[in-house]
């Protein structure tokens, strides 16, 4: 797929605002800030109240994000253009759970709400009212889903790769630093996995670092073009973004997001966690 | 559900329920930010380590590992400033950053 199949800029979502057909969509998990300002027209999705199931740690089921998105007025043929803060991660969680529904039309403002912010782009508080559409969603794309079971499978097979920061890989942390150190589960890694965090895939601003400078960095870094990929983190929207650069940047073919990541398999009985640096 | 990793709101109080001892806080106000900054943390070999939006009043907060770290304050027209930390366990180290 090519990069500008999946990634707009700033510009063309300014030219865009009113074209029938286009969703500007922001997706945070704190959605104060679409509260104090968004994109001229853009809805919004809570990460965690609209996509996540209620109970259950997994996602909404089909019926639901039918639902969600009937509400929302979104319709099977609209372009759906993403983004959101903490430099598109949740915007690129959503886009590949829109994927994993079988939406066809979907993009990522390149930068997220971070450049637009930076940029001093138009940011209105106005909540647009979008008429109630049928939605109708697809079965669950499984070839872009992995499950704790694949990547135990995957171990000295696959390429696992941990995009979390340096110091939640070795173990020192358990958490990104702008969350409180506490959790349950045991510090580490997957054996076998590099640590690619995913912030070397973008610029300081949050957009995309071109194809070349992205192959080159995970051909480096140990990934093996010709095998099938696992991206992980901490719960799935930082491997979302590695997803979205492997799998729709760089086209590779069998690439999946472990959205139950390391505060899964961290808890689990018995399976083996490295500490320290790769092997 | 876990919590997600999305940054907590930046309080000039700790958030409830942190306790101190478990933590190496770097914590700080920026003025002069003319508009949206972020404080963006960088571990010694310069690898993104954690960003939040630096809040209306300028403060930022960050959970740090003990040791040495790169506070980057990004804000609008390309303004960028680092300034180096020493985080301690137990501790709330405070910056002060004037763009």
């Amino acid at each position: 797929m090519s990069r500008s199949a999946v990634l707009v800029d700033a510009d063309w979502v300014e030219a865009n605002l009113d074209t029938p057909g286009v969703v500007i969509v922001e997706v945070d998990e704190d959605t104060t800030a679409y509260d104090k300002g968004h994109i001229r027209g853009a809805i919004k999705l809570d990460w965690k109240k609209d996509l996540q199931d209620p109970v259950r740690r997994d996602f909404i089921d089909k019926a639901g994000f039918e639902a969600l998105l009937s509400e929302r007025g979104i319709a099977n043929d609209d372009t759906v253009v993403l983004y959101g803060g903490n430099n598109n991660w949740f915007a690129a969680y959503a886009y590949w759970y829109f994927k994993l529904y079988g939406h066809e039309k979907v993009k990522l403002l390149d930068g997220g709400r971070k450049k637009w912010e930076l940029e001093s782009r138009e940011l209105v508080t106005e909540v647009p009212q979008r008429p109630r559409t049928n939605y109708k969603a697809k079965d669950q794309d499984l070839s872009i889903r992995a499950f704790r079971d694949d990547v135990i499978n995957a171990i000295g097979k696959l390429n696992l790769v941990d995009v979390r920061s340096p110091d939640e890989f070795v173990g020192k942390l358990l958490a990104p630093a702008h969350l409180p150190q506490e959790q349950a589960q045991r510090p580490g890694h997957v054996p076998t996995a590099r640590n690619i965090p995913w912030s070397k895939a973008v610029n300081d601003d949050g957009t995309f670092k071109s194809d070349e400078e992205l192959r080159k960095i995970y051909s480096d870094a140990g990934v093996d073009f010709s095998k099938d990929t696992i991206a992980y983190c901490r719960i799935g929207e930082r491997s979302a973004h590695t997803w979205f650069v492997l799998h729709e940047l760089l086209d590779l073919p069998n690439v999946k997001n472990y959205d139950g990541s390391w505060t899964e398999y961290g808890s689990l009985v018995g399976v083996p966690i490295e500490l320290g640096e790769a092997r | 559900m876990s919590q997600g990793c999305g940054a907590p709101a930046q309080t000039v109080t700790l958030p409830v329920g942190v306790d101190l001892s478990s933590q190496a806080i770097i914590q700080g106000v920026v003025t002069g930010t003319g508009g949206t900054a972020y404080a963006r943390l960088l571990d010694r070999t310069g690898e993104f380590a954690g960003e939040v939006v630096v809040s209306d009043e300028g403060v930022f907060r960050f959970f740090a590992a003990p040791g040495r770290w790169t506070v980057r304050i990004i804000a609008a027209g390309g303004v960028t400033r680092d300034v180096e930390v020493e985080a301690k366990l137990g501790e709330v180290t405070q910056v002060s950053i004037d763009l």
